[in-house]
């Protein structure tokens, strides 16, 4: 396409015109690269002074801007973990968001393929009623969900804060579209007339078939679960079994005063995510607009 | 014949029981508890006592309720205004050919959207700490204050800075979502555009927006359900003076698990719900929202 408008504009316009022309072209694009480029710089600065303020001093701290890192982030840092156990809360979130995010990846894409594949009766009232629940505030049945918990006797376990996944209407609602546009009934019809039971047929050939999708899926359900705050703060007492959310939460309150720990404590937070990111981003970023795309 | 047989058995059930079991122990039956809750006093030691709508009277006279819900709504408006205008001008401008390092810039911008909210609102609390945040040292080496100013001690600035922290965590992801829009959009289109010799904002307003409709009009109704549900990032920034910053769902947490009110933290989830459902409502009625979600 550039040849041709190269072509068309030199029928119509004297050569000083177009050097002019592309010119000021090439002044507007400059500028709009170092406008995304101060973007870019103010979007990643906040980081930056976290890491650098967590290495200084708390008198320093108090006193001046801080643009380069210091020596003091390993008194910090032991100030922080002689109290608060941040890398055990790493652990227990990392535990907590993969099993949640397995289980919910299978049982979403199960149900999903269910409603895809077999025409059963009350089948569009049911997926109609979950789609429903979609529209309605996460938070809503909290209190109820608190009560409930604590007369099964599963306060203070990690099974409320995992089994709730297998129940996801966003995956469920993503995964029946899937379902429907990547796995066609042809093959299911084949693999039954091969004898295989019908829940072989979706392990052999519906999950195959529908694993790209698990990937994005995947990413959405592990970043929310990785979020996730009030409920392990309302539901888990042990300090030892607790997320690294609420712990970071806790530092807050914990060292109010003491702000090189508070420092440490966000970096801790932010460095694995970073690190994670850095290494995988392509493909995150990937599935992010893929999903957006399906959604 | 032989597909009618394979789908009116009953595999189907046994293929969306796990879901709907998980559900309704861990999703409707929560909700609904919570609804007799909101009707009951419980303080969580005693057993829930019946007491008509005592709550209810009671939430209609709270002049904290309401506030809540206008504190809410003012922060929502603050962050998603420029919060959909930055992602979609970078989404426009990401999307121009003429841009290197395209990958970098979507990783940079996206990168505050997988952080944890509570490490986000820490970090915004601690770089507008009026003595020792970044921000007053910044201002203040730079000449442009000689007194710190004490952000989180004004009605409105406190206000605006929770909203900045729900704008940074979420630009990143619309400008994903909205990219993904504009490569939905057909090249031929932008050609013909080309040929025809129709400026670059002529092709911005007449062809890239009335295609992108569809994609706006989705990403605000889905800011609306969750904008009105922020909870995690102001918690930790705080209630602000005279309770300014305090959202609706801060306002359920404390009056539940702060004050052992569940009786009447249950009457304020719903109080919530109304009016989440009111803003979606309110959503759909905005000329040619729901004109265009159907096309």
């Amino acid at each position: 396409m550039r040849n041709a408008e190269g072509f068309k504009s030199s029928s119509s316009l004297t050569e000083a015109d177009i050097k002019k022309k592309k010119r000021n072209t090439l002044i507007v694009r400059t500028i709009i690269w170092i406008l995304l480029i101060i973007a870019a710089g103010i979007c990643l600065m906040p980081f930056y002074s976290m890491i650098i303020t967590s290495s200084h001093a708390n008198s320093e701290i108090a006193r001046k801007l801080l643009l380069v890192p210091g020596d003091h982030f390993f008194d910090n840092y032991n100030r922080l973990v002689d109290v608060v156990p941040i890398w055990r809360g790493f652990l227990n979130s990392l535990f907590i968001t993969i099993i949640s995010t397995i289980l919910g990846l299978y049982f979403s894409a199960l149900s999903g393929y269910g409603f895809s594949k077999y025409q059963f009766k009350g089948n569009s009232l049911l997926f109609a009623a979950v789609l429903a629940t979609m529209m309605v505030p996460g938070q809503l049945g909290i209190i109820g969900f608190f009560r409930l918990v604590n007369e099964m006797g599963m306060l203070n376990t990690y099974w409320p804060l995992i089994l709730p996944s297998i129940s996801n209407a966003f995956a469920l609602f993503f995964f029946k579209q899937v379902a429907d546009n990547t796995v066609p009934q042809a093959m299911l019809e084949s693999g039954r007339i091969d004898g295989a039971r019908e829940l072989a047929i979706f392990h052999k050939i519906g999950l195959p078939l529908m694993a790209p999708s698990l990937a994005t899926m995947g990413i959405f359900q592990f970043i929310g679960k990785w979020n996730e705050f009030l409920q392990p703060m309302i539901l888990i007492f042990d300090t030892e079994l607790q997320t690294l959310p609420v712990l970071i939460a806790s530092v807050r309150s914990q060292f109010n005063v003491d702000y090189g720990a508070q420092y440490v404590g966000i970096v801790i937070s932010i460095i694995p995510i970073m690190i994670v990111f850095a290494i995988f981003s392509k493909q995150i970023i990937g599935n992010v607009m893929a999903g957006a795309v399906k959604e | 014949m032989f597909k009618n047989k394979i789908n009116k058995n009953p595999h189907g059930y046994y293929f969306i029981a796990p879901f709907f079991i998980s559900f309704f122990v861990f999703g409707l039956g929560p909700i609904l508890y919570s609804f007799y809750l909101s009707f009951t006093d419980w303080s969580g030691f005693n057993q829930p006592s019946f007491v008509g709508f005592a709550n209810y009277e009671r939430l209609l006279g709270d002049a904290l309720f309401f506030k809540s819900i206008g504190n809410t709504l003012i922060i929502w408006i603050f962050s998603i205004i420029p919060q959909l205008t930055i992602a979609l001008t970078l989404a426009l401008v990401l999307h121009e050919k003429f841009i290197r390092g395209r990958h970098l810039f979507h990783a940079i911008f996206y990168f505050p959207n997988i952080i944890t909210p509570i490490t986000l609102g820490v970090m915004f609390a601690l770089m507008f700490d009026w003595q020792t945040g970044s921000i007053n040292k910044l201002l203040e080496a730079v000449g442009a204050i000689s007194e710190p100013i004490y952000w989180l001690n004004d009605v409105w600035l406190s206000r605006i800075i929770v909203a900045g922290v729900m704008m940074f965590q979420n630009f990143g992801f619309n400008m994903l979502v909205f990219l993904a829009g504009l490569q939905a959009i057909p090249h031929d289109l932008y050609e013909a555009a080309e040929i025809d010799g129709a400026s670059k904002f002529q092709t911005a307003i007449r062809i890239t927006l009335p295609l992108m409709r569809p994609v706006l009009i989705f990403t605000l109704i889905t800011s609306v359900i969750g904008g009105l549900q922020i909870f995690d990032a102001p918690l930790m920034i705080g209630k602000g003076p005279n309770d300014s910053t305090l959202t609706m769902i801060m306002n359920l947490y404390e009056a539940a698990f702060i004050r052992y009110d569940y009786g009447y933290g249950a009457t304020i989830a719903y109080g919530a719900f109304v009016v989440i459902a009111i803003a979606t409502v309110i959503t759909f009625l905005i000329p040619g929202v729901r004109k265009k979600k159907e096309a």
